[in-house]
């Protein structure tokens, strides 16, 4: 089900390692500040919970039956930091205990399946919530698009990262629009299932949905039989999100340029039938290739005229390799002058 | 359900490679993977020499062939994928019985499957050679991040608990008569997810309760922690070593 | 001291210990969730050093709230707590957590280590302990609830019965001043609730237990209280207050068929 190793070349695979741990060394601090000291045993059980919920069958018909991807879902119910950091621990976990997706592939996973849906899924969700109504209905809907989008958009960040570094050259043009129509069918399924997952909750524990959390209350005294409010020295504050949009204008740039520069090819992430059918749709489509092929935007992509094979894929490897470095440590640069900048560090995790 | 995923692939033993501190075999078996994965693709041989090594290691950890390849099974999908590489990638073209096939489609296919088996297999004698808790530690003295190996710590503590708690919802679901058969019934289900979470996440805040509540300040104290000695580091990473000449061998034949 | 209790009391306390200070003060103590729903309404009460006290109530009267307070876990309500004289608060929440030790309900909770020794080693290795000290408290602990041998296993391969007593030594291995147990006899056969029972008699430390098992409580603890409604509604010796009808009615407490508490001879 995951990327296994051999699929994306060395260098690519490394790069896409350096990223994955900077983005979950980012998220680590992120879901330290949001959550303190709770940070392990939270993030450890919704972690725990992922982990089992991809294993709850869902019915589609005759037979078959679809999963949770569970990055949207994720984003949602406990921020963009700790989901991040909840999915690439199942994703490291099945790696090392299952043999699920490969070592070396471990930061191409991380990267779209952990980074990508969560941090799209999340700002779009975080997006339409405030534009619509704050009702639990606009919670619902806001995560329906959120998961639908956040597919598709991890498929379209697979294909880039292909693009950079696959060992084998298939028409990616042709590919990424096969690839992005069944994703969009996976992300549908994705997108009924989290809504009404996201609703369900919402129905419950609201205050749960990090989306959709902080409503306080007066304290009252039961003094003789009579409720009186109580003097509110220390009333409860919620969390204010707002403050740490700058930081997630940076990420979401980030995988908006991923996203926006590989706008072709196949995704491998997550569903074997999505694979095989955009496989099997190539091979029929065999005759359409030529023309697919100089209308996809890669084709004219300068590096497409160079002969050998090798050092065409070498040239486009370097290129969004680099591009992906900068882009890398732009946003690192951004968060650690940011970090330093910061006035109310994480003062509360040494408290004794 | 239940299966899958919570299915553990250790295996418990008593074998040299079984008795490996934990973080020299996660380094070598890393190291090992990374070797593979840089080797040209035309040198062949080089991937049997791999396959060799490897089980070697398999017979060194008593590990036997059968539950080595019956795991490899993991890697069905891009198997699937890989069969049809040659016949949708690009560039020059070859005639087998006369099929058209794509001569970069067949080495593309051919390194997707040498490498993904490889590593595959590598992983799984990790696996059954290292119990959960050494790993954990092992993954720890390998300087992860403690918070994330904390994280993975309590994700594999409660892993159980949750899909037993999910087990028993289905139960109570079919033993009132109710049995998702299709699309019209994902309500159902997506409300047993979401009481699931309820549940792991107020789970999640009463382990915090019981942390804090022993003095838990934010970081978990050290109990134990894995050492190795040299011998046994040049042991486990005779491994890679191996593979890296072997490695360099196809760069330069 | 405290203000007296605005609930109607049905005793005093035993009698106040003039120097030392109280295990436990809880003074005007009022709690509201962030969902919205208020747990507690201005809770008033003292235990003594020394003291074995029942907390009594029923279903949803705040006790499980009340509990999370005496360590630090819940505040931001109004109202004060002090443990041994020390207040309550962010300066003292170390002390304050190793001199209060909580037993909670579901020994899963509690015990999320891999394995029962690194359980048990956990509280006192947080407070710095390590080496062969950590070891010898690790074995007392475990020694105390008859658990010694099952140092190297899992938690989960544990029955019920052993997880409870193994989430007991957890607590004491940190050599609390007050040992609080949330609901120790639920889901215990009789068996494992005699072993309970002899084990937390043995102990020399404070004990506050909150329970709805009205026997257990009678036969363990001189002192009861009971919780209802968010407040304090009675307060003294544990025999008069189950031979109290009109109160326990009052209160949604059920003693099991067949059991007078008039009859029970008295222990301590």
């Amino acid at each position: 089900m995951h990327v296994p190793d051999g699929f994306i070349n060395a260098p690519t695979s490394a790069v896409t390692g350096v990223v994955a741990a900077g983005a979950v060394a980012v998220s680590l601090r992120g879901a330290r500040r949001e959550l303190d000291e709770r940070t392990a045993p939270l993030a450890g059980l919704v972690a725990a919970f992922i982990f089992a919920v991809q294993m709850l069958n869902f019915p589609v018909a005759a037979g078959t039956s679809g999963h949770l991807l569970g990055g949207a879902l994720a984003a949602i119910l406990v921020g963009p930091y700790t989901g991040v950091l909840c999915v690439s621990v199942v994703l490291l976990m099945q790696g090392i205990l299952f043999a699920d997706g490969g070592l070396t592939a471990l930061g191409v996973n991380i990267t779209d399946m952990a980074i990508v849906t969560t941090v799209v899924a999340y700002a779009l969700f975080r997006g339409l919530v405030k534009v619509l109504p704050r009702t639990r209905r606009s919670v619902t809907v806001a995560s329906f698009v959120a998961a639908l989008v956040s597919v598709p958009a991890a498929a379209l960040a697979f294909t880039f990262l292909y693009w950079i570094g696959g060992t084998t050259d298939v028409a990616i043009g042709k590919v990424a629009t096969a690839m992005i129509g069944v994703h969009v069918l996976i992300g549908i399924g994705e997108a009924a299932i989290t809504a009404l997952t996201v609703g369900a909750v919402v129905a419950v524990r609201p205050d749960l949905v990090y989306g959709a959390r902080g409503l306080g209350q007066r304290l009252k005294l039961r003094v003789n039989g009579e409720l009186v409010d109580a003097p509110s020295d220390t009333g409860p504050a919620p969390a204010p999100v707002a403050a740490r949009s700058h930081r997630k204008v940076w990420i979401t740039g980030l995988v908006a340029s991923l996203v926006l520069a590989g706008f072709v090819s196949f995704y491998a992430s997550a569903d074997p039938d999505g694979l095989e059918k955009v496989a099997s749709d190539k091979g029929i489509d065999e005759k359409a290739e030529e023309h697919a092929n100089a209308d996809s935007p890669l084709a004219d992509y300068g590096v497409e005229d160079i002969a050998d094979a090798r050092v065409s894929g070498g040239l486009a490897g370097v290129i969004g390799v680099g591009v992906t470095v900068v882009a890398g440590s732009a946003v690192f640069w951004a968060v650690r002058r940011r970090r330093s900048d910061d006035t109310s560090p994480s003062s509360t995790e040494t408290t004794v | 359900m239940g299966s899958g995923h919570a299915h553990r692939l250790y295996r418990h033993g008593h074998s040299p490679v079984h008795g490996l501190p934990p973080h020299t075999k996660l380094a070598a078996t890393f190291a090992f993977v990374v070797v593979v994965v840089s080797t040209p693709r035309e040198a062949m041989w080089a991937f049997g020499l791999y396959a060799l090594l490897l089980a070697a290691v398999a017979y060194a950890a008593r590990v036997p062939a059968s539950f080595l390849l019956k795991r490899l099974l993991i890697e069905v999908p891009f198997v699937a994928f890989a069969v049809l590489m040659p016949f949708v990638a690009e560039g020059e073209r070859v005639g087998v019985l006369g099929v058209s096939l794509s001569v970069n489609g067949l080495w593309g296919a051919w390194n997707v499957l040498a490498k993904g088996t490889l590593g595959v297999a590598a992983s799984v004698l990790l696996a059954s050679t290292t119990e959960l808790r050494a790993l954990l530690l092992g993954l720890q003295r390998l300087r992860l991040p403690p918070l994330l190996v904390q994280i993975a710590s309590f994700m594999i503590r409660y892993g159980d608990v949750i899909a037993d708690e999910m087990r028993r919802m289905r139960i109570a679901r079919e033993s009132r008569g109710f049995e998702a058969r299709g699309v019209r019934h994902w309500g159902v289900l997506a409300k047993s997810a979401g009481a699931l979470f309820i549940r792991s996440y107020e789970r999640g805040e009463r382990v915090h309760l019981a942390m804090v509540s022993r003095g838990y300040a934010g970081s978990m104290p050290v109990i134990d922690e894995a050492t190795a000695s040299r011998a046994q580091w040049s042991y486990a990473l005779a491994l890679p070593c191996a593979a890296l000449v072997v490695c360099l061998l196809g760069w330069t034949l | 001291m405290t203000d007296p209790v605005t609930g109607p009391v049905t005793g005093p306390a035993s009698e106040p210990v003039a120097d030392v200070p109280a295990s436990l003060d809880v003074s005007g103590l009022a709690f509201a969730y962030p969902d919205g729903h208020q747990a507690l309404f201005g809770v008033d009460f003292s235990v003594a050093r020394g003291e074995r006290v029942a907390l009594l109530g029923p279903n949803g009267a705040g006790k499980t709230t009340l509990v999370l307070h005496l360590n630090g876990i819940l505040t931001g309500g109004t109202g004060t707590v002090a443990v041994a004289g020390l207040p309550v608060d962010r300066r003292n929440m170390a002390e304050i957590r190793r001199r209060v030790g909580i037993v909670f309900q579901d020994p899963d909770d509690q015990l999320f280590m891999p394995t029962v020794r690194e359980d048990v080693a956990f509280g006192p290795a947080a407070a710095g302990a390590k080496g062969a000290d950590l070891e010898a408290r690790v074995d007392r602990a475990l020694g105390l609830v008859g658990m010694a041998e099952f140092k190297d296993r899992p938690p989960h391969h544990l029955s019920f019965g052993q997880r409870r007593r193994v989430a007991v030594a957890t607590v004491l291995a940190m050599e609390p001043e007050i040992l609080v147990l949330d609901e120790p006899s639920s889901n215990l056969d009789p068996a494992s609730r005699r072993e309970l029972a002899d084990i937390l008699r043995a102990l020399d430390v404070t004990v506050l237990m909150v329970t709805h098992d009205l026997p257990y409580a009678l036969e363990l603890c001189p002192r009861a209280l009971i919780l209802s409604d968010g407040v304090i509604a009675a307060d003294g010796p544990t025999a008069e207050l189950l031979a109290d009808d009109g109160l326990m009615r009052a209160h949604r407490l059920e003693l099991p068929f067949g059991f007078d508490p008039r009859s029970v001879p008295a222990r301590n």
